[in-house]
């Protein structure tokens, strides 16, 4: 087969999959049935970006999202105990206004990429390739050299984020007991232990002896 | 062939399908969460065909950060979301009126 065409099988298959799981995500009523649709959503783009030859993102998209982010969807879906029912409030009401600005947006964004582009620009050669390295290179070599600041910038938002997700969720149960670390370390042992220094003392007289058990 | 075009429509479908969802999943939290990162990703996936239309390599930097910054987001997003359910006991965003808005 024509590789192009089956370049061209493979967008559609895997745009229509994503356009489907997408929908699934925002109509579905079991939200754990949503996040499960979103990992599709995200495994079906990853593909497409493999298409455009943007392989190190599209990877990073899966070990990233459907490995960390979604698992962490799931995980909170799945902790919190949701009235599914008391969700779907409003869900026919707001369709026709969501419904109406959803067409209306995406009429005007097509009409401003044009239909005449859609055999105009074609994508070029893969840059990667024709700079003779693997696109892991090509993008490690700009995120090394030009883009560095921005990179331990990154670096140090993802910090913040963890300290601040485990700032939010932490406490201190009142109701039950728990040893406080700090207060552990931080205490005086003169506070709790007094050594007295006393003269030696005789030992008291000696115990009346028990009477002996009489036997029967 | 495929061309410029076909990933824009798709990043435009995927923005507006989150765009609707925002609509009518006005009271369940997580499926906003949700549709925020479905926009995301249709931002990234033009981003990733401009790059590779242009032979630019600062569209996949860029959409490197963007994943560094949504992680994040999700993360702290998620953890906001399981307090308020500990200090509310519900996540319905038609509860969460004490600010009076």
């Amino acid at each position: 087969m024509n590789p192009q065409l089956f370049q061209l099988i493979c967008f559609y298959t895997f745009g229509f999959v994503t356009v489907a799981a997408a929908l699934s995500v925002i109509t579905l009523r079991n939200t754990v049935h949503a996040v499960l649709a979103l990992v599709l959503t995200f495994f079906s783009t990853a593909c497409l970006w493999m298409l455009a030859e943007a392989e190190f993102l599209a990877l990073a998209l899966i070990v990233v999202y459907v490995g960390a982010v979604m698992v962490l969807f799931l995980f909170v879906v799945m902790m919190l105990d949701i009235d599914q029912e008391r969700m779907r409030e409003g869900f026919v009401k707001f369709l026709p206004v969501g419904l109406i600005v959803a067409l209306v947006m995406l009429m005007e964004m097509l009409g401003l990429i044009g239909v005449r582009a859609m055999h105009a620009q074609v994508m070029g050669a893969d840059p990667a390739t024709a700079a003779g390295v693997s696109n892991t290179a090509w993008l490690g070599h700009a995120l090394y050299t030009q883009y560095l600041l921005p990179f331990e910038i990154a670096a140090l938002i993802l910090t913040v984020g963890v300290v601040a997700a485990v700032a939010l969720t932490l406490r201190q149960r009142t109701d039950a007991r728990h040893e406080s670390a700090s207060q552990q370390v931080s205490v005086n042992p003169r506070d709790r232990i007094r050594i007295v220094k006393m003269a030696a003392e005789r030992p008291a007289a000696e115990l009346p002896v028990p009477p002996q058990e009489s036997k029967p | 062939m495929i061309t410029l075009a076909h990933y824009i429509v798709l990043g435009a479908v995927l923005f507006c399908i989150a765009v609707a969802g925002l609509f009518i999943n006005r009271k369940n939290v997580i499926v906003l969460l949700m549709s925020i990162e479905l926009m995301l990703l249709a931002v990234n996936t033009n981003f990733v065909a401009f790059s590779r239309f242009l032979g630019d390599v600062s569209g996949q930097v860029f959409v490197f950060f963007i994943l560094t910054v949504a992680a994040a987001e999700a993360a702290i997003g998620l953890a906001i979301l399981v307090l308020l359910f500990r200090n509310r006991s519900t996540i319905n965003i038609a509860d969460l009126d004490s600010m009076k808005g």
